[in-house]
C-alpha cells in the first residue's frame, strides 16, 4: 500500500508542475549548464564573463537590488579578490546614500543598485522566476538533473531574436522564439563581441547569453553549491542512518516473529 | 471502554515515591511510551510519527526564520532575500521549511488514507477521527498564510482568491472578507494578520495533536484487521500487543529516517520543485499572473471549488430553488467545505459493521477509486478551467460525495463481508507462521 500510495503520488505531482509550463509556451532550449544535476558546480570563469556582459549590457536598463555586491567575492560564486570587488563596485555603480542626501560610488556592502527607469524587471531572482522547462511528463526529473530550466530561458530569448520588428500602440515590439507570446518589447541587447572576454574566450551572442544566464543563476541562488553539499551529507548520513535501523528493526523484532511460527 | 490491561510505573525509590504523589509525571511517560500497540501493525501505521516530525520541523525552522523575517508589504520580499543570502544557513533553513510543509501534506493524506481504508474513523474511534480532522483544517490554514508570508506574485494573488471565497458567501459576505482583509483588499494589515495567524496556529495543532493521542490511546490503535485487541486479561492482551516502546518506536524510526531521504534529496537537489517560479516575483496588485495555481496540497479542494459553476444543473436548481441566494461561486465554496464536512462525517455515514476494508470485498474498490479520483481532482485542479476539464473535475467531485453520502451508506447493507481473524494474535500468526514467501505480496503486510 505504501508503495502503491508512493508512486501514486509521484504520478499525481507530475502533471501538477508540468501545468505550469504551458503557459509560456516560448521554446527553450536546453544547455548543459555546469551547475546543473545534483553534483553540479559553477564554472567560475564563467561566472566573471557573466558579470562582465550584466555590468556593460543589461545592468544600462536593469537593477540587481537584492544581490550584495560583497557576495562577487564568494569562493562559491564568483571568486573575485576583495580589492577587486571593492575597485569593481566603485567604478561601475553609484548608489544613493541617505546620510550624503547624495550619490555616491558604490561599496561592497552596498547591493547592486535597482534599475527600474526603463520599466525593466530586476534581474536579483529572474533564473528562479521563470520556468523554462518541466518534464518528461512532468515527473521532476528534468528538474533534479538539468535544474529549473530559468538559465535555459534566460539564454533562450537573448539570442531567441528573429529581427523582426512591429509597432503597438507607440511601443516597438521585437519577434523572440522564446517569449511567450512571441513579441517581446526588449529590444535585442546582444550583437556579438559586447563585451571583450579578458580571458580569450569569443565573445558571441551564444557565449554571452549562457555566460550572463549562468552568472544570473548564481545572482538567485548564491548558496545552490552549499546547500547541494549539505543535501549530499544529508542523504548519506540518513543512508546510514536508515540501515542501521533497519538492522535493529529486524534485530529486535526477530524473536517476535520467531515466536509466531510455534 | 476502559484501556488494554498492562503494567503501570510504580515508583520504587523514594525519590520517585515522592515526586510521582505530587506530579505523577514519570507514570505519564511511562504508560504513553510503554502503551500496548496491535502487532500485526503494518507499515501505514508509521505516517504519525512522520506527521509529529514534521509539526516539530515546522515550528522550529519557523520559529529560526521570524527572528529574521519583516511582516511589512514593502520589505518582506527582501527580508526573505536577506534571510536566503545574509543569514547563516538561511536558505537551508527557509527550504527545509517550504518544503517540510509538502512532507507535512503528503503524510496526512497519506494518514488519513489509511484511516478511511482500515476503518480507523468507526467506533468507538470517533472522536480521534474528528479531531484529526480538526488538525486537518488548521493545517490548511496554516500553510495558506504562510504561503502568503513571501509576498511574491502567488502570494498575493492566491490570497486574493482564496478569501474572496469568503465574499461569496450571501448577504454578510462583503462585510465578512473586510474583516478578514483588514481592509478593502489584500494589504499590509492581511499580510501581519497572516503573520500573527501563522505563528499562532502550529501551537493550537500542536494542543489538538496531544487530545488526538489522548484519545486513540484511551481507545487503543486500530489495526489491519479491525479486530480489537483482547481486554480480557494482562495475558490475553500480550499475546496481541507489543509495547510501543522499543518495537514501534524503532520501526516507525526507520520508516522516517527512510522518508528523510528523499526529502533531503528534493531539499538539496531541487528544492523549488514543488514550487511556484511566480513566487520569485514580487508581490504586484498591478499585474495579475497567467496562472493562479494553489499549491499542490490543496489542489483536490481547489478543483471541487471550481467544477461547480453555473452551467451545472444541480447550480441552476439550487439558485432557482432560493430565489438566486446561491449563486454558482457560493455554491462552489459550498461544495469545497462540505468535501471535507463529509469525509470528517464518515464514522457516521459508513454503516458496514466491519472495519478494515480487507475483509470487505466490494469497498476495495470503491476505496482505491477515491484514492485515484483524488489524484485526478489534483490533477485537474493545475489545469485551466476550459476545454475538458471542468467535466472532470465535475466528475471527480460528484465521486467525491457519492463516496461518502451514498456508496459507504449502501455498502453497509449490500456487502458481504469476507471472514476475519478472531485476534490480532491469529492473523500475526497466519503471516509469520508459514514460511515468509509471499512478504510484502498483500497490500496490507504486517508488521516488519
Amino acid at each position: 500500500m505504501l508503495k502503491k500510495l508512493a508512486l501514486a503520488a509521484t504520478l499525481a505531482l507530475a502533471p501538477v508542475s508540468g501545468a505550469f509550463a504551458a503557459g509560456a509556451s516560448g521554446h527553450v532550449e536546453n544547455f548543459d549548464f555546469s551547475f546543473e544535476g545534483p553534483f553540479g558546480t559553477f564554472d567560475q570563469a564563467q561566472l566573471q564573463r557573466g558579470l562582465q556582459v550584466y555590468t556593460q549590457v543589461c545592468s544600462s536598463c536593469h537593477g540587481m537590488q537584492y544581490v550584495p555586491l560583497r557576495t562577487l567575492h564568494a569562493e562559491d560564486g564568483p571568486g573575485m579578490p576583495e580589492d577587486q570587488v571593492r575597485a569593481y563596485a566603485e567604478q561601475f555603480f553609484e548608489v544613493y546614500d541617505d546620510e550624503l542626501e547624495d550619490f555616491r560610488p558604490a561599496r561592497p556592502t552596498d547591493n547592486f543598485p535597482a534599475n527600474t527607469a526603463a520599466g525593466a524587471p530586476d534581474l536579483s531572482l529572474m533564473a528562479k522566476a521563470r520556468a523554462g522547462f518541466h518534464g518528461p511528463y512532468g515527473l521532476g526529473i528534468n528538474q533534479f538533473f538539468k535544474g529549473m530550466g530559468g538559465p535555459e530561458y534566460i539564454a533562450s530569448l537573448l539570442h531567441g531574436y528573429t529581427g523582426e520588428e512591429k509597432e503597438e500602440a507607440g511601443t516597438i515590439l521585437y519577434e523572440n522564439t522564446a517569449f511567450p507570446g512571441g513579441w517581446i518589447s526588449m529590444a535585442p541587447p546582444l550583437y556579438g563581441d559586447d563585451v571583450e572576454y579578458s580571458d580569450g574566450t569569443e565573445a558571441t551572442i551564444e557565449q554571452q547569453a549562457q555566460d550572463v544566464a549562468a552568472f544570473l543563476m548564481w545572482a538567485a541562488e548564491p548558496k545552490l553549491m552549499a546547500r547541494k553539499q549539505a543535501g549530499f551529507v544529508g542523504v548519506l548520513f540518513l543512508t546510514v542512518l536508515s540501515v542501521l535501523l533497519y538492522l535493529t528493526n529486524k534485530r529486535l523484532w526477530a524473536p517476535v516473529k520467531a515466536r509466531a511460527k510455534d | 471502554m476502559s484501556g488494554i490491561p498492562h503494567d503501570h510505573y510504580e515508583p520504587s525509590t523514594g525519590g520517585e515515591k515522592w515526586l510521582h504523589k505530587r506530579l505523577p509525571i514519570v507514570g505519564l511517560m511511562y504508560d504513553t511510551l510503554m502503551i500496548p500497540t496491535p502487532k500485526n501493525l503494518n507499515w501505514m501505521w508509521i505516517w504519525g510519527i512522520v506527521l509529529t516530525f514534521c509539526l516539530a520541523l515546522q515550528i522550529i525552522t519557523g520559529i529560526v526564520l521570524v527572528m529574521h523575517y519583516t511582516p511589512h508589504v514593502d520589505l518582506a520580499f527582501g527580508s526573505i532575500e536577506h534571510i536566503m543570502r545574509n543569514v547563516n544557513g538561511g536558505a537551508m533553513l527557509r527550504y527545509l521549511h517550504m518544503n517540510g510543509a509538502s512532507l507535512f501534506f503528503i503524510a496526512v493524506y497519506a494518514h488519513i488514507f489509511r484511516g478511511l481504508y482500515y476503518g480507523s474513523y468507526k467506533a468507538p474511534r470517533e472522536i480521534t477521527w474528528i479531531i484529526g480532522m480538526l488538525i486537518y483544517l488548521l493545517m490548511m490554514g496554516t500553510a495558506f498564510m504562510g504561503y502568503v508570508l513571501p509576498w511574491g506574485q502567488m502570494s498575493f494573488w492566491g490570497a486574493t482568491v482564496i478569501t474572496g471565497l469568503f465574499g461569496a458567501i450571501p448577504f454578510i459576505g462583503e462585510s465578512i472578507q473586510t474583516w478578514l482583509l483588514g481592509g478593502p483588499a489584500v494589504d499590509n494589515a492581511t499580510l501581519n494578520r497572516f503573520f500573527s495567524l501563522h505563528y499562532l496556529l502550529p501551537f493550537v495543532i500542536a494542543g489538538l495533536v496531544i487530545v488526538h493521542i489522548w484519545a486513540f490511546h484511551t481507545t487503543g490503535n486500530n489495526n489491519p484487521t479491525g479486530v480489537e485487541v483482547r481486554r480480557t486479561s494482562k495475558a490475553d492482551a500480550e499475546k496481541d500487543t507489543l509495547p510501543f516502546w522499543p518495537y514501534f518506536v524503532i520501526k516507525d524510526l526507520f520508516a522516517l529516517a527512510v522518508i528523510l531521504v528523499v526529502f533531503f534529496a528534493v531539499v538539496g537537489f531541487m528544492p523549488n520543485y514543488l514550487g511556484h517560479p511566480d513566487n520569485y516575483i514580487e508581490a504586484n496588485p498591478l499585474v495579475t499572473p497567467a496562472h493562479i495555481v494553489p499549491e499542490w496540497y490543496f489542489l483536490p479542494f481547489y478543483a471541487i471549488l471550481r467544477a461547480f459553476d453555473s452551467e451545472v444543473w444541480v447550480v441552476i436548481a439550487a439558485n432557482f430553488l432560493t430565489g438566486g441566494i446561491v449563486d454558482a461561486k457560493f455554491f462552489g465554496v459550498l461544495a469545497m467545505f462540505g468535501a471535507i464536512i463529509v469525509m470528517a462525517l464518515v464514522p457516521w455515514l459508513d454503516t458496514s459493521s466491519v472495519r478494515s476494508g480487507r475483509y470487505r470485498p466490494m469497498f476495495k474498490w470503491w476505496f482505491w477509486l477515491f484514492v485515484v479520483n483524488f489524484f485526478v481532482l489534483m490533477w485537474v485542479g493545475a489545469m485551466p478551467a476550459e476545454g475538458i476539464y471542468p467535466y472532470i473535475a465535475l466528475l471527480g467531485s460528484t465521486y467525491w460525495f457519492a463516496y461518502f453520502l451514498v456508496i459507504l451508506p449502501l455498502l453497509g447493507v449490500l456487502e458481504k463481508p469476507l471472514p476475519q481473524p478472531d485476534t490480532i494474535e491469529d492473523d500475526f500468526k497466519a503471516h509469520y507462521g508459514k514460511s515468509s514467501t509471499n512478504d510484502g505480496a498483500a497490500a496490507a503486510t504486517p508488521a516488519e
